[in-house]
């Protein structure tokens, strides 16, 4: 297969991930769809590489998988934060800072 | 048959993520993630990053969604009561604006990022890619990895390690349980120092809740059960419960009787 499939594939995932961002509200599944925006964007790095048979792609990719993980670290440990204060767990009711 | 496989993972992936954004349960979202980082990695495979997909099988596919699963399960209990009374509300303020609003902005991200890949007329992208042959230090396997990220990578490598340490306190710190705010189970918790600090050292546990004075007066209050410092206090005097017997036994004991035996069943302990 071509390259350009893979890339079609990454830009069909990246946008739905984008989707899912802006339309859902428990902010679990927005996580969720960040690391879907990431995986998008990890299988452009990686068909990237393959294409000019170059490993430097593959190894942002995998930096990109480490950022990911230290966000959902930080997210998650958000999330039980939110949860034991007794707040709702939805994006929308948490505006305290929206000023 | 790379082009059967192909289409096959492609049609995972896309699936997998189409079932992330719809479905309404979130642990459902997680599963049909996993599905789509399986299939994911399959699409790595076929473009010759072997080490790439295996670490995305082990890492993210494993732990990461087992962390995801695990904080699903924890939260999400109040997430169908919690579900009616906010659908409701975000009805009536307007959902539909905010599912129009991201469908616009997907699509033309998504007819944007398609002109910019497939439009732009590059002969690199049309074709199957660099060359490429198998063995043992071939193009993405791990020893090919493994030789980029500790010569030419190095700093890199050493950064990520740095940010996953700095990730990882954070979690555990955000994730914490910590006192105020209608927390009231932490109170009687006994921590080492309570063992380990000697009595009326002025903390400001005691100046709070007025330990040193109950001490200082022979423990004559101590029937009326102190606020706070109760943890110190009874990590003292419950040793001779179980402990030593002394004449009279804690039961029948006078306040006095009582800091003797605490004090000599502290002391033996």
């Amino acid at each position: 297969m071509s390259i350009g499939w893979y890339l079609a594939v990454s830009a069909i995932v990246f946008c739905t991930g984008a989707f899912g961002v802006m339309t859902r509200r428990n902010p679990l599944v927005v996580l969720l769809c960040l690391e879907l925006m990431l995986n998008g964007a990890n299988l452009a790095l990686i068909a990237f590489s393959r294409m000019w048979g170059n490993g430097d792609g593959q190894i942002l990719a995998i930096i990109v998988m480490t950022v990911a993980a230290c966000e959902v670290c930080i997210g998650l440990g958000m999330i039980v934060a939110i949860h034991r204060r007794r707040l709702p767990i939805d994006v929308d009711e948490l505006r305290e800072l929206q000023g | 048959m790379s082009s059967i496989m192909f289409f096959i993972a492609a049609i995972g992936v896309i699936a997998g993520a189409i079932g992330v954004v719809t479905l309404s349960n979130p642990f459902y979202s997680v599963l049909a993630l996993v599905g789509h980082l399986l299939s994911l990695a399959v699409l790595f495979l076929l473009l010759r990053a072997e080490f790439v997909a295996a670490a995305q099988v082990v890492v993210y596919a494993g732990a990461v969604m087992v962390l995801y699963v695990f904080v699903v399960a924890y939260v999400g209990g109040e997430e169908q009561s919690l579900d009616g009374q906010i659908t409701r509300r975000a009805r009536s303020r307007g959902a539909d604006g905010r599912k129009l609003s991201g469908t616009l902005f997907a699509g033309t991200l998504l007819v944007e990022l398609l002109i910019a890949l497939l439009g732009s007329g590059l002969k690199a992208v049309e074709g199957d890619g660099a060359p490429y042959a198998p063995g043992p230090k071939a193009f993405g396997t791990p020893a090919y990895i493994g030789n980029l990220l500790l010569t030419r990578f190095l700093l890199v490598f050493e950064a990520a390690s740095l940010l996953l340490l700095i990730a990882a306190v954070g979690g555990v710190v955000l994730a914490r349980r910590r006192g105020g705010l209608g927390e009231e189970d932490d109170r009687d918790r006994l921590t080492p120092l309570d063992i380990l600090r000697p009595r009326g050292t002025g903390t400001m546990v005691e100046g709070v809740d007025g330990l040193p004075l109950a001490h200082a007066r022979g423990a004559a209050d101590s029937d009326d059960d102190p606020p706070y410092g109760g943890a110190s206090h009874a990590g003292a005097a419950s040793p001779p419960v179980g402990g030593p017997p002394i004449a009279g036994g804690p039961l029948e004991g006078t306040p006095g009787a009582r800091t003797a035996s605490g004090q000599a069943g502290g002391g033996g302990w």
